[in-house]
C-alpha cells in the first residue's frame, strides 16, 4: 500500500535520507526507531508529501505530494510536537473535521474516551493546554476520523498511565484496519504495538524486521513489588506510573504494551529489589 | 465551505488572538486619537482644514509605518508558523496548497487592512456626528491607496516568507526591503540620481516602480500637485500621466506588484519543502 522507491533527501550538502526503499502493506505496524537525525522525520515528511525528493514515495499508487487530497484523507497524523496554536481547542477539531469532511463529534467521543472532557477545553486556546491535554487532542482527531493509515511520532510521550492504556485499546481496535506507523527514540517504548520494526541509521535503513506479534494491546498486568529499603527516586519514578503503596511494598497495574518500558524502568534499581510479581489482570473490549 | 475559506479564517482567527495584532491595532487606532487630541482638525495647512487635514496626516504616517508593519508581521507569523511546527501538522490534513496559500495571503490582508482602515472609518464617523463634514471623495481614494499599499507588501511578505528558510532570514529580508524602498523615494535617492544627471527614464522607471513613492504621489497630489514635496521625479512623472492617470496608475500598479509577488512565492511554496 506505501512504497518508497530509493528515496533520497539532501538539504544542502547533508544527506538526511540516503536512497531508501521500503515496502508497507496493510495490517502492518510498523516501529519506525533510531536515533536523533537517523532520518525518522525526514521519511515521514516525504510520506505525507511535505518535503520534495529524489525517487518515488507512493501511497495506494498515488504520490502524495501530487494528490494530496485524495492521499491526505486516508492518513491520520500526530506529530511529536504539537503546533503551537492560538485558536480554541473547539475550532481546531472544526477546521480538521471539516477539511477532513469528519464528523467532529467521532474525534470528541475519542477525546471523552482518553478523559478529556470536551467541554471544558472547548474555549481554551489549543496552546495552553497540557502537553498531556494537547497530545490527546491530536490523537483524537486522528482516531476520530476515517483514516486507514496511522502515522505517529512518539504518540504517547505524554500521555499518563491510564491514557496510555486507553490509547492501546483505540489503537488495538483498529489493528488490521491498516498500516500505522509509529516513531520513536526507543524500541521499548513502542515494541508492544507493532509487529515490524524499522530501524534507521543516517538516513539508510539499518535494520527491517518482523516482531512476535503475542502481546494483547488491550491488556494489563498487576503489580506488586518488594523492595530491600525505601527509596524517594524510586518512588518518583513509581508515582509516574500510578503505583500506590509506601517503602517497601508497591501495588499497581502496567499496561500490557507498556511492560518492557516498565523492566527498562525497573531494571535501574535491581539493586533494592527484593521481589516482583507481573500477573495478567484483565482483557478489556474495545 | 472550502478549502480557501477555511483557510483564510484560520488565519484570521489565528492573528486576532496574537500580541502583535492587538499592538498593530493601537498603533493605528491610537495616531487618529491622538491627531483629534492635538486638534488637527482645526488646524490649516494649503487652505485645508477639517477632516482632509487629519486625513493627508494620517496618510503620510501610513506611508512610514504601515508597510514595515505588514512585512514584519507577515513574515514573523508565516515564516515563524512553519519554524515552530504549524505547517508540519496543518498541511498534513488534506488542505490543497493553493487553498493553503491564498486563503493565507486574503486572511492576513483582512487582518493588516481592517484596523488601519477602521481608524480612518472612526474619524470619518467622529466627524460626520460633530458636523465637521466629511470629504467622502478624498476618503474613497485614500481607501483604495491603503488597500494598494497594503496588498502590495502583503504580496512581498509572502514572497519573503516563502523564500526564506528561518524566520530571522525572513525578517532581515523584509527589513532590507523596506529600507531600500524608503531610499528610492523622491526626496532621498531618487532626487540625488536627478541632481546628479542621471538618465530621466531610468529615475522615473524607478520611481514608477516604487509602491511606495506611487502610493506618497498619488496622496499628496489630490491636494496641490504644484507642492514642492512631490519631488522631481513624480513632478516628471505627473507632467506624463495627469492627475487622473497617476491615480490609476497608483491604485493599480501597487496591487499587480503583490499579486505577482505573492505568485512568485506560491511558486517556491509549491516547489519547496513545506514545513
Amino acid at each position: 500500500m506505501i512504497a518508497f522507491k530509493n528515496v533520497t533527501k539532501t538539504f544542502k550538502r547533508s544527506r538526511v535520507l540516503d536512497d531508501v526503499s521500503l515496502e508497507m502493506d496493510q495490517g502492518e505496524r510498523i516501529a519506525l526507531v533510531g536515533s536523533n537525525g537517523a532520518g525518522k522525520t525526514t521519511l515521514i515528511r516525504c510520506l505525507l508529501g511535505e518535503y520534495t525528493h529524489d525517487g518515488q514515495v507512493l501511497v495506494g499508487g498515488l504520490a502524495p505530494r501530487d494528490n494530496r487530497g485524495t492521499v491526505l484523507a486516508r492518513v491520520g497524523f500526530v506529530p511529536q510536537i504539537p503546533p503551537p496554536l492560538r485558536m480554541p481547542v473547539g475550532e481546531l477539531i472544526g477546521f480538521a473535521a471539516g477539511i477532513c469532511k469528519s464528523d467532529p463529534k467521532s474525534m470528541v467521543a475519542v477525546m471523552a474516551d482518553l478523559g478529556l472532557e470536551y467541554g471544558r477545553i472547548r474555549k481554551l486556546p489549543f496552546v495552553k493546554l497540557s502537553g498531556g491535554m494537547k497530545q490527546k487532542t491530536l490523537i483524537a482527531i486522528a482516531l476520530g476520523r476515517a483514516s486507514d493509515i496511522l502515522i505517529m511520532d512518539e504518540p504517547a510521550a505524554n500521555l499518563d498511565p491510564e491514557a496510555r492504556h486507553i490509547f492501546f485499546r483505540l489503537l488495538a481496535a483498529r489493528q488490521d484496519d491498516g498500516i500505522m506507523l509509529i516513531t520513536s527514540h526507543r524500541l521499548d517504548e513502542v515494541a508492544a504495538l507493532v509487529n515490524r520494526v524499522i530501524e534507521m541509521d543516517r538516513g539508510k535503513v539499518a535494520l527491517d524486521d518482523r516482531v512476535a506479534d503475542a502481546v494483547d494491546m488491550t491488556s494489563r498486568l498487576t503489580c506488586a513489588l518488594t523492595m530491600t529499603r525505601a527509596d524517594a527516586a524510586f518512588a518518583r519514578a513509581l508515582a509516574e506510573w500510578g503505583f500506590t503503596g509506601s517503602g517497601l511494598r508497591w501495588l499497581g497495574m502496567v499496561n500490557g504494551p507498556d511492560r518492557l518500558r516498565f523492566l527498562g524502568m525497573l531494571s535501574r534499581y535491581t539493586g533494592i529489589l527484593a521481589g516482583l510479581e507481573l500477573k495478567e489482570a484483565e482483557k478489556c473490549v474495545a | 465551505m472550502g478549502a480557501f475559506i477555511r483557510s483564510a479564517r484560520l488565519d484570521i482567527t489565528e492573528s486576532l488572538r496574537a500580541r502583535w495584532f492587538g499592538f498593530y491595532s493601537m498603533v493605528f487606532g491610537g495616531i487618529i486619537v491622538l491627531l483629534f487630541v492635538f486638534g488637527l482638525t482645526e488646524s490649516r495647512i494649503l487652505g485645508f482644514t477639517g477632516l482632509s487635514r487629519l486625513l493627508v496626516t494620517y496618510i503620510q504616517l501610513c506611508v512610514a509605518i504601515l508597510p514595515i508593519f505588514v512585512l514584519i508581521t507577515t513574515v514573523r507569523s508565516v515564516a515563524g508558523d512553519r519554524e515552530a511546527g504549524v505547517f508540519e501538522y496543518m498541511l498534513s490534513l488534506p488542505v490543497g496548497l493553493a487553498a493553503w496559500y491564498w486563503g493565507k495571503m486574503v486572511g492576513r490582508f483582512v487582518v493588516v487592512f481592517l484596523p488601519v482602515f477602521l481608524a480612518m472609518a472612526a474619524a470619518a464617523a467622529w466627524s460626520e456626528y460633530s458636523e465637521i463634514g466629511v470629504p467622502w471623495g478624498l476618503f474613497t481614494v485614500y481607501t483604495g491607496l491603503l488597500v494598494s499599499l497594503a496588498w502590495s507588501f502583503l504580496g512581498f511578505g509572502m514572497l519573503i516568507s516563502a523564500a526564506a528558510r528561518s524566520s530571522d532570514v525572513a525578517q532581515t529580508g523584509a527589513f532590507l526591503l523596506w529600507l531600500v524602498l524608503l531610499l528610492f523615494l523622491d526626496l532621498i535617492l531618487l532626487g540625488v540620481m536627478v541632481r546628479e544627471h542621471l538618465p530621466l527614464e531610468a529615475v522615473v522607471v524607478i520611481a514608477l516602480a516604487n509602491p511606495l513613492q506611487s502610493f506618497r504621489t498619488a496622496a499628496i497630489l489630490l491636494f496641490d500637485p504644484q507642492m514642492v514635496v512631490l519631488g522631481p521625479a513624480a513632478y516628471v512623472i505627473l507632467d506624463d500621466l495627469g492627475q487622473r492617470g497617476y491615480l490609476a496608475f497608483a491604485l493599480i500598479w501597487p496591487l499587480l506588484l503583490g499579486t505577482g509577488a505573492a505568485s512568485w512565492g506560491y511558486r517556491l511554496f509549491r516547489r519547496g519543502d513545506l514545513p
